[in-house]
């Protein structure tokens, strides 16, 4: 808490900190806002990609600097994250499908599947 | 540290509690099943977020730790609740 980091390391890391947190709340005020759940569905991507990496990015950024050697610990976040935020779409995508094709409505889109 | 960069922490922890409150809107309101998984799958990676910046208030990089302990379990909760969603049951 007491270890002063130079002024150029704060601002990067203010920047990097403010902006992924910004997209964050960006995409929650997207899924709050959006119409239909297949436009809904984008909205939490933007937090999950392009804010986590800004986090990660801060942190190595941060204690890279504060202990003067390279610390590369928050990757393994951001890479988890990019693994996994994909699988847990497609298979919630795939269930909405299925359920809203059995609820009978009209605007999902069809099977296109080769039978 | 200068009060610059603890005054942007802060904000950005505020931000991140706004985001998760704008998802419990969603997570209480939800016309269907697949919005509330959603909105869950929201918050827990603003809360992973939230963690990240805890890491860099204190300094400390035992939150990591927890960063990806709530990375790992909303993984698995979100998708243990697709597949019931997809299917009605989680193991078959």
């Amino acid at each position: 808490m007491t270890t002063d980091i130079p002024l150029w390391a704060e601002i990067a890391t203010s920047v990097l900190v403010l902006a992924g947190s910004l997209l964050a709340l960006i995409g929650a005020v997207g899924l709050l806002r959006l119409p239909t759940f297949f436009q809904r569905v984008h909205a939490p991507t933007l937090g999950s990609t392009l804010g986590c990496w800004c986090l990660v990015l801060a942190t190595i950024v941060y204690f890279s600097v504060k202990d003067g050697s390279l610390s590369v610990h928050a990757v393994l976040i951001g890479i988890f994250i990019a693994l996994t935020a994909p699988v847990t779409t497609v298979f919630l995508l795939r269930a909405a499908l299925f359920r809203q094709r059995r609820a009978g409505n009209p605007d999902v889109p069809p099977n296109i599947t080769r039978s | 540290m200068s009060l610059f960069l603890a005054w942007s922490l802060k904000a950005a922890l505020f931000l991140l509690v706004l985001a998760i409150a704008v998802a419990l809107v969603r997570l209480l309101k939800g016309p269907s099943a697949q919005d509330r998984v959603l909105a869950l799958d929201c918050i827990y990676v603003s809360g992973m977020m939230a963690m990240l910046v805890l890491a860099l208030t204190y300094g400390s990089s035992m939150y990591f730790e927890a960063a990806l302990l709530i990375a790992l379990f909303g993984f698995v909760g979100s998708t243990a609740m697709a597949k019931f969603l997809l299917r009605g049951e989680v193991i078959e």
